[in-house]
C-alpha cells in the first residue's frame, strides 16, 4: 500500500502536527499559571496539554505533576482513567467510527471491520507512517443519517464498507485536505 | 415582521456536518447577488429534529420545509421563493403519505409532538441572545430575582411534578430543597450534559439550539437554593455545544445576566464549563463530581447524597440538561400549566432520540403517556424500508426491549419499568427483522464492561462474565445452561452492585430472554441467527444456476474475497470473507444467499 511506503522516512523526523517538547514547555507553564488557584485544575490541564501535543509523554506528566503538586501517581492515574488521554503519539489524521447505538444497528461495526483491514491497525492503534488513528466513538448526534464516522472534525454519513477507500483517499496524501461531505441519498 | 423572509438553516450536529455552513453561505451570498439582502433574514438555528430529512431550510412567513439542501440549490430558492414568491416544489418535503406537503404543520413528524424543551431550538439563532430573549427568555429569571421567594420557586416545581430527565426520575423540586435547606458557606449548581447513553442526543441538540435556556435555570437554581457557583460538565466530543455554550455566556455577562450583580439585584452567579474525558461513568452524579474535582471518575456510595454532601463536600443541586431546559417554562407559565401535562405518574414531556430502522429518524419531544406506536408510527412513520418491527430498545445500556404486544403502552417512568425496561435518557431504537436480539444484547454488555469503572467487583467481573457468555452464543457454542447462569449472574449484579451502571447492565439481556427466549434458543439449539447477523452461524454463498457473473460484487467487496471472470459464476473465498454484507446488497440477481 502506498502511504506505508513512507512510513521509514517519517520515523526520523516529527510529524509537524505535533509541537517539540522545549517549545511547549513554555505554553504549558502559562496554561498551569491559568488554572493555578481554581480548584480540580488537573483535568483541564492535561486536556490543554493534549490537545497542544497529540499526546501526554511521561516527561510532561511530571513537569505537570512538579508544577501542580500533585503526586505523579495520582496524575498517572487520572490519565489511565480518562479513555479520552493517550501516552504514546498519534497519527495526523484521527478517524472515529461511531458504534452508537444507532450506527451499530445499521452497519458501524462493518464500516469498522473495513476501515481496520484498509489500514491495517486495530482500534486504538496508530499506523506505521503516523497518518492515521484509528478509534471508535459512541454517538456523535448524527444517528439520523447512521453509519456515520469522523475523520478529524469532519462527519461522514451514511459510510458503507464499500466506499471506504475512496473515503480515506483524500488523506492519504498529506499536502491534501479532505473534500467529500458524505453521500446523499 | 421588519423582513420579507426569514430563512432558516438548520445548524445541529448532523445537518452541519452535512454542508448547513456552506448552505447558509450560499444563501446569504445569493440574496446579494440578487438584490434582497436587505429584506431577507438569513439565520443559523439548532436542530429541527428531523435529521433524516437534513440538511433543512426552512423559509418563513410560509413555513415552507426544504429538505436535504445542497449548496447548489441557494440559487434557485432565493430567486424562486423569495424573488417571485413561488415555493420551489422539488425540494420541497412531499413524503408522508404520498400528499404534497409544504409546512411545517402538514408534516406528520411534528404534528404530535409538544415542545418545552426544544420549544426554541429550530427557532432562534443560538448565537444572539436577543432571539432568546424575544421569545421570553430570561423572563424567570426576572419573576425569581424580584417576585418570587426561594420558597414560591420550590413551590412551583412542586406543582409542576417536575421529575429528573437524567434517568432515574427523581422530583426536582426536592432535590433543590434538600440543597437550600442544607447549612453551608458555599453550595454549588451543576449541569450533567456527559449525555453518555451512546443512542441519544437531546442533551447536545438542546445545548446547540438553546443553551440560554440551560444558564437561565442555573441562575434561577442559585439564586433558589443560595449558590454563586456553577459548573457545567460536558462532553469534549460535543465541541459546537461547547463554543455555543461560550458564545451564550458571554453575551449573558455582557447584558448583566450573569455574574457580579445580576440585573441589579444584589445576586452574583457565575458559570465554568468542565469538559469530560471520556468515561461512561463519569454520567453518574457522584463520579461525575469526583471529575471536576480532577480525580477519577468513581462513584462512591450514596447517600449522602450531592444534595447534602456533593462537589468539593458542598450541598451540590446535580441535574440533567433536559431537566434543566424544563425550568424557565415552568416558572413563566406555572407550575399548574405544566403538571396538566402528561400523565399523573410523570408531568410534562420528554424527548426521545428516534434512530434505528425508522423512517423518519430524529429528536422527537412529545407529552409524556404518549404511546409507542403513536412515536414510532406516527411521529416516525414506520420501519424503513417496508420491513416488519421486532422491537424498540428504551433505556440504552440500562434498558430493554419492548415487542409489539406493548406498542399500546402510553410511555411514563411507571410504565416503561414495568415493562422490564426504563426510561433512561431517552434513546429510542427501533429494531427490525434483520437486527438479531442476541447481537444487541451484546453490544449493549459490551459498552457496560467497557465502561465499568472496575471499583466493584459484581459489575467488573459479572459483567465480564455475561459479556463472555452472549460471545459463547453467538459464535453457535452456547448451551442450554448458560441461560440459567446469565439470569443468576444478572440478578446478582443488579443486587450487588455500587451504581445504577452495574445495577441495570444485564437489563438488556434479562429483558430480551423473557421477550425472546426462541431467538435465543436458535442460537443454541439449532446453531442459527435468524435474523442472518451472528457471523459465526452464516456464511454468504453465491447461487451458480443464479450468478450472471457482472463481476458488480467482486468490486464492491472491501477484502477481495469474491473472484471469477466476467460472465462466469463467481465465488466467495470464505476464509476471507469479513461477512459484511456488501456483496448481498450489490447483486441485483438475488444471486448471494445467506445461510
Ligand atoms: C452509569 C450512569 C450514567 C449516567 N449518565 C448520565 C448522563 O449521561 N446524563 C445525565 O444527565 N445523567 C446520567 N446519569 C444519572 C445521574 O447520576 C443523575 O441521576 C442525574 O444527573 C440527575 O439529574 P436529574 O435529576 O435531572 O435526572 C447516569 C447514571 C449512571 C448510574
Ligand atoms: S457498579 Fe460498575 S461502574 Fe458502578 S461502581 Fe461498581 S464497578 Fe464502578
Ligand atoms: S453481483 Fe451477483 S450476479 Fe454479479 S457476479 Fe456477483 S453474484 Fe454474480
Ligand atoms: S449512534 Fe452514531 S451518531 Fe448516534
Amino acid at each position: 500500500m502506498t502511504h506505508l511506503a513512507t512510513a521509514e522516512a517519517s520515523k526520523t523526523a516529527p510529524p509537524e502536527h505535533e509541537m517539540k517538547m522545549e517549545d511547549v514547555v513554555p505554553v504549558i507553564n502559562d496554561i498551569i499559571e491559568r488554572y493555578r488557584g481554581t480548584k480540580g485544575a488537573l483535568i483541564p490541564v492535561l486536556q490543554s496539554t493534549q490537545n497542544l501535543l497529540g499526546h501526554l509523554p511521561k516527561e510532561m506528566l511530571i513537569h505537570i505533576s512538579e508544577q501542580l503538586d500533585i503526586p505523579y501517581s495520582e496524575v498517572a492515574g487520572v490519565v489511565t482513567f480518562y479513555s479520552f488521554f493517550t501516552t504514546t503519539p498519534r497519527g495526523k489524521h484521527t478517524i472515529r467510527v461511531c458504534l452508537g447505538t444507532a450506527c451499530y444497528v445499521r452497519g458501524g461495526k462493518e464500516v469498522l471491520e473495513a476501515i481496520s483491514k484498509e489500514l491495517h491497525i486495530e482500534v486504538g492503534q496508530t499506523t506505521e507512517d503516523r497518518q492515521f488513528s484509528l478509534e471508535i466513538g459512541r454517538c456523535f448526534g448524527a444517528c439520523g443519517l447512521a453509519p456515520v464516522v469522523m475523520i478529524d472534525d469532519m462527519v461522514f454519513q451514511r459510510v458503507k464498507p464499500s466506499r471506504i477507500k475512496q473515503l480515506l483517499e483524500p488523506y492519504y496524501d498529506t499536502t491534501q485536505e479532505g473534500e467529500d461531505d458524505g453521500e446523499r441519498e | 415582521m421588519a423582513f420579507r423572509n426569514y430563512i432558516l438553516v438548520c445548524g445541529g450536529t448532523a445537518c452541519e456536518s452535512s454542508k448547513a455552513n456552506a448552505i447558509y453561505e450560499a444563501l446569504l451570498a445569493e440574496c446579494k447577488a440578487q438584490g434582497v439582502a436587505d429584506e431577507v433574514q438569513v439565520l443559523k438555528t439548532g436542530c429541527f429534529g428531523f435529521c433524516e430529512q437534513g440538511p433543512i431550510v426552512k423559509i418563513l412567513p410560509e413555513d415552507s420545509f426544504y429538505v436535504q439542501i445542497k449548496p447548489e440549490d441557494a440559487k434557485e430558492l432565493i430567486a424562486e421563493h423569495v424573488v417571485k414568491g413561488r415555493e420551489v416544489k422539488r425540494l420541497l418535503y412531499t413524503k408522508d403519505c404520498g400528499r404534497k406537503h409544504a409546512r411545517v404543520e402538514d408534516i406528520e413528524f411534528y404534528q404530535k409532538q409538544f415542545r418545552i424543551v426544544l420549544r426554541n431550538c429550530g427557532f432562534i439563532d443560538p448565537e444572539n441572545i436577543e432571539e432568546y430573549i424575544a421569545r421570553e427568555g430570561y423572563v424567570a429569571l426576572e419573576k425569581v430575582l424580584f417576585e418570587m421567594s426561594s420558597d414560591d420557586v420550590i413551590a412551583e416545581l412542586r406543582t409542576a411534578g417536575l421529575r429528573g430527565r437524567g434517568g432515574a426520575g427523581f422530583p426536582t423540586w426536592m432535590k433543590w430543597n434538600f440543597t437550600r435547606q442544607a447549612e453551608s458557606d458555599q453550595k454549588f449548581i451543576v449541569v450533567n450534559a456527559d449525555e453518555g447513553d451512546p443512542g441519544a442526543y437531546m442533551d447536545r441538540s438542546t445545548l446547540e439550539g438553546d443553551p440560554h435556556s440551560v444558564l437561565e435555570a442555573m441562575i434561577i437554581a442559585g439564586k433558589t437554593v443560595g449558590s454563586n457557583q456553577g459548573y457545567i460538565y460536558i462532553r469534549a466530543e460535543y465541541p459546537l455545544a461547547i463554543k455555543r455554550l461560550e458564545i451564550a455566556m458571554a453575551q449573558a455577562r455582557e447584558m448583566g445576566l450573569l455574574g457580579k450583580n445580576i440585573l441589579g439585584s444584589g445576586f452574583d452567579f457565575d458559570i465554568e464549563i468542565r469538559l469530560g474525558a471520556g468515561a461512561f461513568v463519569c454520567g453518574e452524579e457522584t463520579a461525575l463530581l469526583a471529575s471536576i474535582e480532577g480525580k477519577r471518575g468513581m462513584p462512591v456510595p450514596r447517600p449522602p447524597f450531592p444534595a447534602v454532601k456533593g462537589l468539593w463536600g458542598k450541598p451540590t443541586v446535580i441535574n440533567n440538561v433536559e431537566t434543566w431546559a424544563n425550568i424557565a417554562m415552568i416558572i413563566v407559565k406555572g407550575g399548574d400549566w405544566f403538571s396538566r401535562i402528561g400523565t399523573a405518574d410523570s408531568s410534562g414531556t420528554k424527548v426521545f432520540a428516534l434512530t434505528g430502522k425508522i423512517r423518519n429518524s430524529g429528536l422527537v419531544e412529545v407529552p409524556m403517556g404518549t404511546t409507542l406506536r403513536e412515536i414510532i408510527y406516527d411521529i416516525g412513520g414506520g420501519i424503513a424500508d417496508g420491513k416488519e418491527f421486532k422491537a424498540v430498545q428504551t433505556g440504552g445500556p440500562s434498558g430493554g426491549v419492548i415487542t409489539k404486544e406493548y406498542l399500546d403502552t402510553p410511555i411514563d417512568f411507571g410504565s416503561l419499568t414495568k415493562l422490564g425496561s426504563m426510561m433512561g435518557s431517552g434513546g429510542m431504537i427501533i429494531m427490525d427483522e434483520d437486527d438479531c436480539i442476541v447481537d444487541v444484547a451484546k453490544f449493549y454488555l459490551n459498552f457496560s464492561v467497557d465502561e465499568s469503572c472496575g471499583k466493584c467487583s459484581p459489575c467488573r467481573i459479572g459483567g465480564r462474565s455475561l459479556a463472555n457468555l452472549l460471545e459463547k452464543i453467538s459464535k453457535g457454542n452456547g448451551e442450554l445452561a448458560d441461560l440459567d447462569q446469565m439470569i443468576e449472574i444478572g440478578e446478582a449484579m443488579k443486587k450487588a452492585s455500587l451504581c445504577a451502571l452495574g445495577q441495570t447492565a444485564p437489563n438488556p439481556i434479562l429483558s430480551s430472554l423473557h421477550y425472546f427466549r426462541d431467538e435465543y434458543l436458535a442460537h443454541i439449539v439449532d446453531k442459527k441467527c435468524p435474523a442472518g447477523k451472528c457471523k459465526s452461524l452464516i456464511s454468504y454463498n453465491i447461487l451458480p444456476d443464479k450468478c450472471i457473473g457482472c463481476t458488480a460484487c467482486a468490486r464492491k467487496c472491501p477484502v477481495a474475497a469474491i473472484s471469477g471472470e466476467r460472465r462466469e459464476v463467481h465465488v466467495i473465498d470464505q476464509a476471507a470473507c469479513i461477512k459484511c454484507g456488501v456483496c448481498f446488497e450489490t447483486c441485483k440477481f438475488g444471486a448471494i444467499e445467506v445461510r
